[in-house]
């Protein structure tokens, strides 16, 4: 058994075989950015991630098929009176319905099942015995997470742009302020908007994330996000607690309108920034440090 | 010397307490596993064997003690404490929506290094090549334990922790399964194997703890825990039940107990010279008295569920 010769004179038969297996040589942990590959192929495979980015394809064409069959409206919200005269009137208007609980439902769909789904396959104790830390392996979910998220709202407003241009063309789009944006300067705007509208989305997926740890169970965590973000929603509109609106999560969904006015309101955006962050940060710092120390039990 | 002497042990464990509410799991428990042997960690369901190598793992943090692999805390290190270290604690969980060969691909990618290149050798070993692009999902129990098995040989351990890995197989599944423990001793792999089959045990390991209620109550060789119980002695008489509350009457008898064809105890030679005298005295005849070799299991069931070692 002992292939491994001691230097020194024969030792004792019952040293050989320390000799005989040294510690194992430490090796580098894999980065981040290969646990975070698999992540995404994680989600890949799993049907519920179809079942979000599907209805976030779905809903806009379903839209626009609804402009085409039908005469009036959206009347009252903004831009809804240009849906017919061009396509970058589509994806604002979109963005309007779908921050109640369209794109909050996706997100959470995967965000509050990410760590959870772990739990329910058995599978944290398998990986968490590989060569990665678990700060890895949290960081990782947490980027797949926002990845699918910022994917959604890509499909989403994309599907829309690309049928209601087809169907109505490329136009000027009329600001918010009554002025006419022209389309290349109206696509960079749209761009900006869809990241100024991703802050919160982020937030309420680092909520979902944070669910999905500390519930370990994938059906609350997703229930729970959308809940925390209809709660909101709730909060908002009860006239007595204006004081509140402005901190609401749900209202910076709609910071991104400041970019479509002339000139650009940058004001709700910075506050959308931060009140994004006072959400996200302690969800995603309280998550974390949940992860780093529970139990592993079960599976 | 001293580069030998200071050679930490695969596993080290010092202490470690592990309680639910009021259950204490694992209970001052003290483990050490030198490098080449296969270890047997023994005992019966709820016994705490699952919990100790969650904790060896770093799976669960103790509420008291450390445990080393290599001289390397879990709990301080992380995962560079499992180094050279791989196993399983219960059935081995995969991504069910994932094949065989993709959950292993994955399992490299976490462990990073050349573990990659040992995907077709490891599915090779546990036979389970032509099933590789199977989803687990579809996988039978047996064939999970071995994905499992497989799993633990990308990283191309030093020590192996396996949890009851014979656990739910069919005869085959557990020959072969413990055909193939032996060969990774053989090639120099310390193995820690936690069974609640002491054949198992017997038949694979050069050492053991047997722990109950999460406290170990032995450890130490195999013959050794043989030696330490003393001889056991058969006996048929004529009249068993009268014969038993002579034995017990003796001193010098051990753990005297009454078995479907006749009476056994523990006692050394003299002793058992002078219970067949009593008996006699107390009219009780004797069919046969003979010594007999303490099998293994019946050693496990006084230990396990007695009070102890007898003395
Ligand atoms: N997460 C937990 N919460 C509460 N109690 C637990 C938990 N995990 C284990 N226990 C308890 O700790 C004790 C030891 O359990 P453990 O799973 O370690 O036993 P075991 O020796 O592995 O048993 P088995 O042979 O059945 O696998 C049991 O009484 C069990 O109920
Ligand atoms: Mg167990």
């Amino acid at each position: 058994m002992s292939t491994t010769a001691a230097p020194t004179p024969t030792p004792p038969a019952e040293r050989v075989a320390i000799t005989a297996a040294p510690a194992p040589r430490r090796h580098a942990r894999p980065p981040i950015r290969a646990i975070y590959r698999w992540e995404l192929r994680k989600l890949w495979a799993q049907k519920r991630t179809y079942l979000g980015l599907g209805s976030a394809i779905i809903i806009p064409v379903i839209f626009v098929v609804s402009l085409m069959v039908q005469h009036g409206g959206p009347d009252g919200v903004p831009f809804g009176r240009y849906v017919r005269q061009t396509g970058l009137a589509i994806p604002p208007v979109l963005l309007l319905f779908s921050s109640i609980w369209l794109l909050p439902l996706i997100v959470s769909l995967v965000a509050g099942d990410i760590v959870a789904n772990e739990d329910g396959n058995g599978t944290l104790k398998t990986i968490l015995t590989r060569s990665v830390d678990r700060q890895q392996i949290w960081l990782a979910k947490m980027l797949a997470a926002f990845t699918y998220a910022l994917l959604a709202l890509v499909l989403f407003a994309g599907v829309g742009l690309l049928l209601g241009g087809l169907r109505y063309g490329l136009h000027p789009l009329t600001s918010l302020s009554g002025t006419r944006i022209g389309v290349g300067r109206a696509l960079l705007l749209m761009v900006a908007s869809l990241g100024a509208y991703a802050m919160p989305l982020f937030a309420l997926a680092s909520i979902a994330l944070l669910l999905s740890t500390v519930t370990r169970n994938s059906a609350a965590a997703v229930v729970g996000a959308l809940m925390a973000s209809l709660i909101m929603q709730l909060l908002g509109v009860i006239s007595g607690l204006d004081f509140l609106k402005p901190y609401l999560l749900s209202t910076q969904f709609d910071a991104w309108q400041g970019l479509l006015r002339t000139p650009a309101d940058w004001a709700p955006i910075v506050r959308s920034a931060w009140v994004s962050a006072c959400y996200a940060l302690p969800a995603l710092a309280i998550g974390l440090t949940t992860f780093l120390r529970r139990d592993v039990t079960g599976g | 010397m001293s580069a030998v002497a200071s050679a930490p042990h695969p596993i080290e464990a010092r202490g470690l307490v592990k309680r639910y509410d009021q259950l204490t799991a694992v209970d001052h428990v003290d483990l050490t596993v030198e490098a080449g042997t296969v270890y047997g960690y023994l005992g019966p369901n709820g016994a705490g064997k699952t919990t100790s190598i969650r904790m060896l793992l770093g799976l669960i943090t103790p509420d008291e003690g450390t445990a080393r692999l290599f001289g390397r805390d879990p709990l301080v290190e992380g995962a560079a404490a499992l180094d050279g270290v791989a196993g399983f604690v219960e059935a081995p969980r995969f991504y069910p929506y994932l094949s065989a060969r993709r959950n292993l691909e994955l399992m490299a990618a976490l462990d990073g290094g050349d573990a990659g290149d040992r995907i077709d050798d490891a599915l090779a070993t546990v036979d389970l090549t032509e099933r590789e692009d199977d989803k687990v999902k579809g996988y039978s129990h047996g064939m999970r334990q071995r994905l499992g098995i497989a799993a633990a040989l990308l990283r191309d351990p030093r020590l192996l922790l396996l949890d009851e890995p014979t656990t739910g197989l069919d005869p085959a599944g557990m020959r072969d399964m413990r055909q193939l423990v032996r060969r990774l001793a053989a090639d120099g792999i310390t193995v820690l194997l936690s069974s609640h089959l002491m054949t198992e045990v017997e038949e694979l390991c050069d050492r053991l703890a047997i722990v109950r209620s999460g406290r170990v109550i032995y450890e130490g060789g195999l013959t050794d825990l043989l030696r330490s119980t003393g001889q056991r002695y058969r006996l048929r008489t004529t009249d068993d039940r009268r014969a038993l509350a002579v034995a017990r009457e003796q001193p010098g008898v051990e753990d005297p107990v009454q078995r479907a064809d006749g009476l056994a105890f523990a006692a050394d030679e003299t002793v058992a010279g002078e219970l067949s005298v009593a008996l006699v005295e107390a009219g009780v005849a004797i069919l046969a008295l003979v010594p007999a070799a303490a099998s293994l299991e019946e050693l496990f069931f006084r230990l396990t569920e007695g009070d102890g070692l007898p003395a």
